[in-house]
């Protein structure tokens, strides 16, 4: 199997997306940060072996996210000075 | 009149439980002095303890739902399906760890690891040798465990360590005796965050056939740690330090050669005898998966906590002066920053700094407003050692967090030296020192 540029797009997009949901500060910022320099980190990767690992590895995290998510909803915190303030 | 004033104080005593009340089931919620809530404070005290990474809750909750098994019930799937689990998460932590997955003893954390290894050495070879080797800035876990063995008649020597927090190489290989069966040496200190030379405290102890032993709570997952490059015989890890979950901890004890230790708490024989009691298969799984991240994603980590103190330094040394970073600016992990601001006292300053969450030195002697024993083994003055703050960062600390602290951090030492009479004197080109206070 070959990921096509398209599939790994998409998935950048359902990363941030899913992540940006996190109702904590701390965890939404972490989980925009790294996937952004994930992907940035592996913009130059051309073997698709390597390139279909780390694309089935942004899966298995974009699903973890999206249970976590749900958790922290339900669990939700308490709004951080800093985002009060904005 | 009686009467009026019991039912006054009646009321205030009511209106300030049913705050405490609101106050434990909304977290602490900060009042402005505008009177309106204005959000949880900002979490900068990642030595005290690390939040839950997202990712090792999601391993977690599986074996606190449906896979309730006993581990060691060897009868029936529920109990190998939780089994299984342990060893996956023991392979976890040796792998990071670089030994065999047999070296590692599940504990209910760093400090229970401590007394395993301290006690435990010092007790079995105690027909033998009698002779304890620790530093004064070790943690207080380690320090009570030699206290104790110090009833029993152990003799223990507490090395000095020197203005940057470290120990000297030369005195540890003075003061090993053949009495001694134990050096105890921490990897990175909680307070200051200054690093130990382990590799040579390692070859100094296999030369001079010591067992050495080492807390590496604060180092786990954090620094490269290799414990046959090393030479480390004995290693505490803590699970809430590396974003796992807190009643969880680890004790490596080396194998070949092996290291005997007599275990603290009887029981079923689990952990190879070392420690008994049923090992929390949800706990373990939970550094299982906080150490399998951390060796993944340490030099990522490490990157951002170098980017994050070096932003912080910018910003406070760049505006105040009579700051002094307390331990070594080089050989010291760079998620804790530990600051001493002349003429300020601590606790007002972190009293003042109520919008973000600090500490003035480790979480277990918050309470006493004795300045740190650390800090004064490092040799630092009185009043220094009254005026520092430890900043901790972590893996979900973020760039605006650290800005947002140096500027009220700066802001709030203005002020409080603009009241200090102390200040005032500094300024006009006073040596405080010079200065006799009191009369005779």
């Amino acid at each position: 199997m070959t990921v096509s540029k398209s599939s790994v797009l998409k998935l950048y997009k359902a990363l941030i997306r899913e992540g940006s949901k996190f109702p904590s500060y701390n965890y939404r910022m972490y989980t925009l940060r790294r996937v952004r320099d994930a992907f940035h980190e592996n913009k130059t990767t051309t073997d698709p072996s390597k390139i279909e690992e780390l694309y089935k590895e942004g899966l298995s995290n974009l699903e973890i996210i999206k249970r976590q998510v749900v958790v922290n909803q339900l669990f939700r915190p308490e709004k951080l000075i800093i985002e009060a303030e904005k | 009149m009686f009467l009026f004033r019991s039912t006054q104080h009646c009321a205030r005593y009511l209106s300030s439980t049913a705050h405490l009340k609101h106050a434990a089931k909304m977290g602490t919620k900060v009042e402005s002095p505008m009177g309106e809530l204005a959000g949880k404070p900002l979490y900068l005290d990642a030595q005290a303890t690390t939040p839950l990474d997202p990712r090792v809750l999601d391993a977690m909750l599986p074996f606190m739902t449906s896979a309730y098994g006993n581990p060691h019930s060897r009868t029936h799937a529920y109990g190998w399906e939780s089994e299984k689990a342990v060893e996956n998460a023991r392979e976890e932590v040796a792998s990071l760890i670089g030994c065999d997955p047999k070296e590692i003893i599940f504990t209910s954390g760093a400090t229970e690891s401590n007394n395993i290894a301290v006690k435990g050495v010092a007790r079995f070879y105690a027909s033998k040798k009698k002779h304890i080797i620790t530093t004064q800035t070790e943690h207080k876990c380690v320090l009570d465990s030699c206290r104790v063995l110090e009833g029993e008649g152990f003799s223990i020597t507490y090395l000095p360590v020197g203005t940057n927090g470290i120990i000297d190489l030369e005195e540890l290989e003075k003061a090993i005796t053949p009495q001694t069966s134990l050096v105890s040496i921490m990897t990175v200190n909680n307070e200051i965050g200054v690093k130990q030379p382990i590799q040579e405290i390692g070859a100094i102890c296999k030369a001079k056939k010591v067992f050495f032993h080492t807390d590496a709570a604060q180092a786990i997952g954090k620094l490269e740690i290799d414990v046959s490059q090393q030479n480390i015989d004995l290693m505490s890890i803590s699970g809430h330090k590396v974003y796992g979950p807190k009643g969880i901890g680890a004790l490596y004890v080396r194998r070949r050669p092996r290291v005997r230790v007599e275990p603290i708490q009887s029981g079923g024989g689990q952990e190879r005898g070392m420690r008994s009691g049923t090992v929390p298969t949800p706990l373990v799984v939970g550094l299982g998966e906080a150490c399998r991240i951390a060796k993944k994603e340490m030099k990522y980590d490490h990157a951002w906590m170098e980017k994050l103190s070096q932003r912080l330094l910018n910003r406070i040394f760049s505006s105040l002066t009579h700051v002094v970073r307390n331990g070594d600016p080089v050989h010291s992990y760079p998620g804790c920053v530990n600051l001493s601001f002349a003429y300020v006292e601590g606790e007002s300053l972190l009293m003042a700094l109520k919008d973000v969450a600090l500490s003035s030195g480790s979480a277990c002697t918050s309470a006493s407003l004795e300045p740190s024993y650390v800090l004064r083994a490092i040799g630092a003055d009185e009043d220094l050692a009254h005026s520092s703050i430890r900043f901790g960062f972590g893996r979900f600390t973020t760039l605006e967090e650290v800005d947002y602290t140096a500027e009220r951090c700066i802001k709030d030492v203005e002020r409080l030296r603009n009241m200090s009479p102390l200040w005032e004197m500094v300024q006009e080109g006073i040596d405080l020192k010079s200065i006799k206070w009191t009369q005779h």
